[in-house]
């Protein structure tokens, strides 16, 4: 039997399988795709903060550093932001397959058993022990676990076999395609966001550098508010800005920008990551968050297996460390979120325009501040976030 | 038994990117993403269309159909 099994290997699975295996616990690792980390499903930018704050940064996993963020009004105006203010998904780009094998090699090094090509397609709690049932190239068989925790990404369905619906709906998510794009002019020490109901309604375009003359160029859309697919924006806009590119790969995904989801616990499981909504309803960014989320239900599980005791009181321990770390900031996020997408692009120009100019780098709240002394009544219900 | 229209989703798979966004989404639990191939259970799938209207590429579709 198993202390724990973990399904899905990206930051956050891998993170968890490592904490949990160092500190003794019997681990498996469960990864539906025949390769971790590919198709990646990422703009892959992480703050330098939040990955050293788990993993040694290695060049081989950095595909390039940048010293901040440009953003533009939908009417083209730019305000510049330094890296340590512009929030967490600035700092790093990664090569996220390359980054999340090395992840899930410092577990299997740490003692994780390791299996891929192999689904987790059925859970069964029975006199608290979880029998799961994996596939894997058309055989079937069974495991026995004490704790499962959920990594397995946006399109988690572990949680609902434990009787927690993380549905999304279509206000509830961003729909994404990215393009990395060779043959483009840009500034590779910067990340670029455009924002803009026009071009990107409910979501915003990005661009991300790879390297001096590549970058991830994407695009993620709400779907409740979107005409058109996110592809098609994406298309229309880098036909204007990089006629000349060439794309020589394309992703796609979703992102949860639900915010804070009631619980991510229930009798012997744990979700993390974007299986338990974890991302960033404004910036979208999900990697810093789900390796702190692996983190602490690692943590979780070790000290259950110490106590013997896998109930979803127990287990609430976890709820306690993600909220207080950032769970609730992703309720404030999805509240400021509700009010930016009410925002039309008139307003959003005028915002950008009052943003003093002398002043070259400001840090988002400095900016949001700014924003509430001219506009008291377009933020007034989320000032608790500012202040 | 007489023939009735029924809504279902169908996949262009020259365009299904296998993102997962579909997944997410349903509340029925009507589709299984098996590695890089949509699958869609049908006799679980409503037809209410919100795995189209999420699709990132545009690759989901829903038809009316006789059974």
């Amino acid at each position: 039997m198993y202390d724990v099994v973990i399904v899905g290997a990206g930051p956050g699975g891998s993170v968890a399988a490592k904490t949990c295996a160092e500190n003794g616990l019997n681990v498996l690792l469960v990864e539906k795709r025949q390769e971790i980390g590919v198709p990646v499903r990422c703009a892959e930018g992480i703050s330098k903060d939040a990955l050293e704050r788990f993993v040694e940064p290695k060049k081989f996993f950095i595909a390039r550093e940048v010293v901040g963020a440009k953003i533009f009004a939908p009417d083209g105006t730019e305000i510049t932001l330094s890296e340590e203010k512009a929030g967490n998904e600035v700092g790093y780009v990664l090569e996220r397959k390359v980054f999340d094998r090395y992840l899930a090699k410092l577990a299997s090094k740490a003692g994780a058993e390791v299996l891929v090509k192999t689904t987790a397609y059925s859970f069964e709690r029975k006199d608290d022990v979880v029998k799961v049932k994996l596939r894997r190239m058309g055989e079937e068989w069974e495991v026995e676990t004490k704790i499962v925790i959920g990594a397995d990404g946006v399109e988690s369905r572990v949680a609902k076999f434990f009787g927690i619906d993380t549905t999304l709906k279509p206000n509830e998510v961003e729909s994404c395609v990215q393009y990395l794009m060779t043959n483009i002019e840009f500034d590779p020490d910067y990340c670029y966001f455009w924002l803009g109901k026009s071009i990107a309604p409910g979501g915003y375009i990005w661009l991300f550098p790879k390297g001096e003359s590549s970058a991830n160029v994407g695009i993620g859309v709400m779907p409740s508010l979107a005409k058109k697919t996110p592809k098609e924006y994406l298309d229309e806009f880098v036909d204007k800005r990089f006629s000349d590119g060439r794309i020589v790969e394309l992703v796609a995904g979703a992102v949860p920008v639900c915010g804070e989801i009631k619980t991510a616990v229930a009798d012997n499981l744990m979700l993390v990551g974007d299986a338990a909504r974890h991302a960033d309803p404004i910036t979208g960014g999900g990697i810093a968050n789900a390796m702190k989320a692996g983190y602490y239900a690692g943590k979780v599980a070790v000290e259950a297996v110490e106590k013997n005791d896998f109930s979803a009181k127990f287990l609430k321990r976890y709820d306690k460390l993600w909220k207080e770390d950032f769970g609730k900031n992703l309720a404030k996020k999805r509240k400021l979120q509700q009010k930016l997408l009410k925002m039309d692009d008139e307003t959003l120009n005028k915002i950008f325009h009052s943003i003093p100019k002398n002043i070259k780098e400001l840090s988002v709240r400095a900016i949001v501040l700014e924003i509430f002394k001219k506009y008291p009544k377009l933020l007034w219900d989320v000032k608790d976030f500012i202040f | 038994m007489p023939k009735r229209m029924k809504k279902k989703v169908v996949v262009n798979r020259y365009k299904c990117a296998y993102c997962g966004a579909c997944i997410s989404v349903c509340k029925y639990n009507a589709n299984e993403l098996v590695e890089t191939f949509l699958l869609i259970y049908e006799d679980r799938c409503t037809g209410c269309g919100v795995c189209a209207k999420v699709c990132p590429m545009g690759a989901l579709e829903v038809i009316k159909c006789t059974t």
